[in-house]
């Protein structure tokens, strides 16, 4: 007989069939019944009043494997980057770091789509493939050279894997560590224009569209770029994009003091262009809302602004940040859930991210109005380099659940 | 404007007038603050003047000049400022210190700490260096130049010699031209004209010109004969070398002919206006010699007013710990 897990009088926020009240019954690790489900006999019964249930997070672009982080934040699921050490290029470190955080985390690796991360020559994508790459990606930097970028769109295509791209020209962002305007020229850090953005996303749109490949901006930040993404979506371009919570609730003056916690890539932008993000969140520009998860200790981050590592400890405060996002009334609670689930799901090609029948039960319960203060120092991640120190926040992870098996959350 | 040539510390009411622990930057100081050290220098210029001071009120205090960038007038002014006071000076030169070694700028201010220095002055490449250690160590920190972002000191030199010069600061139309993108003088002398009522104009190219500066309450401008009309002074920066040659100017040439400081330009400023350099000068580049050694350049004056400035800084950062009645 099969293991059941009935979980019962939830808010459910399905991405799917949208906010309604009911229940899930877990059958081994698949959802059974969603809605008004009849509790077979044997079943375990969780009551879950006030409580949301919703699938749970899959984290679209981290930059760290930090397993207890993940499972506080409601994560079961990861799109690991290919900037690791050593790069995500070769088949065995491909599997190995598909393999690694199982049973309890499903990480799916993007492979560097040009060996090395160096941006010159097509990395291995069918064997990375093969070895369990979800995607190919260019890392946390741009593939400056056009041609190259062109070949590594249709060689995906051919492959039928989505591109993973880093949208800033290198060639502005030369040693920038912030976004030129007022903040970056008192503090006198290196700046680049936000234009940078906006040029890397054209180009890359262009060479998509020519070969018709699938690509996946990991952070969209500015106004030029959701316009640029909005109209290529319009002419029927298979693209979509994320954000993190850091550049749609902070702006570049979350910089001033020479806060490194406030030092991410890419950087904060200006007021302007965190209001176009909260529009584009709206109007469905923005697919996905990602953590870019990247724990920085002191030892990179206690340094002058120029020289500290970018980066910041995003899997803890996705949750209860994209909670804020939903009580502001930027976003609904079910579509909260397709940026955080049931579309990068889509874009990994992985089936999961709704609560549907059939769907496998990765589920994550909270209690959405459970209050907290983000504290760098109580964050379970390996560091608390999170620009939201302080901030007093809502929502917890209550339960959650990995192909129908509980996860232990830290303590 | 001379202001006091008593020795001012029986003058002051105490350190209401200052209440700052370390000196980091102009950014966070009220014009009167501002005004209060430049009134403290003021007396030091006449002092230094006479050659006949004896002041030892720094007698038996450990002064550390922290120099992680080259450096050698600045550091000079400095140590003369901490030895005309009767400090003990200690000069560490970083370039060939422990930090070649790797250690960090965090670990280096701790050792520096535990020497139990009574004051630290420090230049650093980058930006916020200074504010970093200032918050990691126990004594008065003082910023000789801290990445692009900071000077204050050479700031309040400038302050002082415009004021003693021209009279006063307020009104009066200031010039800066050059690399104000790299540039932490031209911060900081950004910061301390606005806050005491100078109308500021900058000039560059737009490749040197830092993103909204004009939020800091100046005006820019591309064409220096234009920022020029009507100057009462007219601040030139130093142009980096290693920035020339292609990188943010095609060649030296160039940039002499769009905004070298030459005779025929000077006649477009007032017939009076000041010529200011924090030097070292590129001759031929930004400032031509017969400009620099003009009766109206002000280029030795600002590095007599440097001694004086710091003397100064260094005097009422210590006061605290030093006991001085209303300071304590």
């Amino acid at each position: 007989m099969s293991r059941m897990i009935a979980l019962l009088d939830a808010t459910l926020a399905c991405p799917v069939a949208g906010v309604s009240r009911g229940g899930v019954l877990i059958a081994d690790d698949r959802i059974a019944a969603t809605g008004l489900i009849e509790v077979p006999e044997g079943a375990e019964t969780i009551d879950c009043a006030g409580l949301v249930l919703a699938p749970a997070i899959v984290d679209l672009g981290v930059f760290a494997i930090d397993v207890p982080a993940f499972h506080a934040g409601g994560i079961v699921r990861v799109g690991l980057m290919p900037d690791q050490s050593p790069v995500l290029d070769d088949p065995g470190v491909v599997q190995r770091a598909a393999l690694i955080g199982r049973p309890g985390l499903w990480i799916h690796p993007i492979a560097a789509a040009t060996r090395g991360l160096a941006g010159k020559d097509l990395a291995e994508m069918a064997v990375n493939r093969d070895a369990g790459a979800r995607a190919v990606g260019t890392g946390a930097g741009w593939i400056s050279d056009s041609g190259v970028m062109r070949k590594v769109l249709s060689y995906a295509n051919d492959l039928g894997l989505v591109v993973i791209a880093h949208a800033e020209d290198g060639g502005i962002t030369d040693g920038a560590v912030a976004t030129a305007g007022e903040t970056a020229t008192r503090m006198g850090l290196s700046a680049a224009p936000s234009v940078a953005e906006a040029l890397a996303i054209a180009r890359d749109l262009m060479l998509a569209e020519e070969t018709g490949a699938a690509l996946h901006f990991r952070t969209v930040t500015t106004a030029a770029g959701f316009d640029l993404v909005r109209a290529a979506k319009r002419r029927g371009v298979s693209v979509t994009c994320g954000i993190t919570p850091a550049h749609l609730l902070l702006s570049d003056i979350a910089m001033s003091d020479f806060r490194t916690f406030a030092h991410i890539s890419p950087p904060l932008r200006q007021e302007e262009d965190r209001r176009a993000a909260l529009l584009a969140l709206a109007d469905g520009t923005i697919d996905v809302l990602c953590s870019s998860h990247d724990p920085r200790g002191p030892e990179e981050k206690r340094l002058p602004f120029g020289d500290s590592a970018a980066g910041m400890a995003g899997a803890e405060t996705l949750l209860a940040l994209g909670l804020g996002l939903v009580r502001d009334e930027h976003l609904s609670l079910d579509r909260l859930f397709a940026l955080l689930a049931a579309n990068p799901a889509r874009v990994l090609g992985v089936e999961t991210g709704t609560l549907a029948i059939g769907a496998p039960a990765d589920l994550l319960l909270c209690d959405p109005h459970s209050p907290w203060q983000i504290d760098g120092d109580r964050l379970h991640a390996k560091a608390g380099n999170t620009p939201f120190d302080g901030l007093p926040v809502e929502g917890k992870v209550r339960r959650l659940f990995k192909g129908g098996t509980a996860i232990t959350l830290p303590a | 404007m001379q202001r006091s040539d008593h020795r001012p510390a029986s003058l002051i009411p105490g350190r209401a007038v200052f209440p700052h622990r370390h000196l980091t930057g102009i950014e966070g100081l009220q014009p009167h603050e501002i005004l209060f050290l430049l009134d403290e220098a003021d007396g030091w210029v006449a002092a230094n003047r006479t050659r006949a001071i004896s002041d030892k009120r720094l007698g038996g205090l450990t002064l550390i000049n922290a120099f992680f960038e080259n450096s050698t007038r600045t550091l000079l002014s400095f140590e003369i400022a901490g030895k005309r006071l009767g400090a003990d000076v200690v000069n560490m030169h970083a370039a060939q210190s422990s930090v070649k070694k790797g250690e960090t700028l965090i670990d280096t201010a701790m050792t520096l700490n535990a020497m139990r220095a009574d004051m630290i002055v420090i230049r650093h490449m980058s930006s916020g260096a200074v504010r970093l250690i200032a918050g990691k160590v126990d004594c008065p920190v003082l910023n000789a130049g801290d990445g692009q972002h900071e000077h204050p000191t050479q700031a309040l030199l400038d302050a002082l010699t415009i004021r003693r010069r021209r009279g006063t600061i307020a009104g009066q139309r200031v010039v800066i031209c050059g690399d104000l993108l790299h540039s932490r003088v031209a911060r900081s002398n950004i910061l301390s004209l606005t806050a005491l009522a100078a109308e500021v104009r900058v000039c560059a190219p737009t490749t040197l010109m830092p993103a909204a500066i004009e939020r800091m309450g100046v005006t820019p401008f591309t064409d220096f004969d234009e920022a020029l009309e009507g100057a009462d002074v007219v601040m030139m920066l130093r142009l980096q070398n290693e920035r020339m040659n292609g990188g943010f100017v095609p060649s030296n040439r160039e940039y002499h002919l769009r905004y070298g400081l030459t005779e025929r330009r000077l006649a477009l400023a007032k017939s009076d206006a000041l010529v200011m350099h924090p030097g070292p000068m590129n001759r031929g580049v930004e400032i031509d010699s017969v400009v620099a050694d003009h009766a109206r350049s002000a280029i030795t004056e600002q590095v007599e007013m440097g001694v004086a400035v710091r003397m100064a800084c260094l005097d009422v950062l210590t006061r605290r710990s030093r006991g001085v009645a209303g300071w304590a």
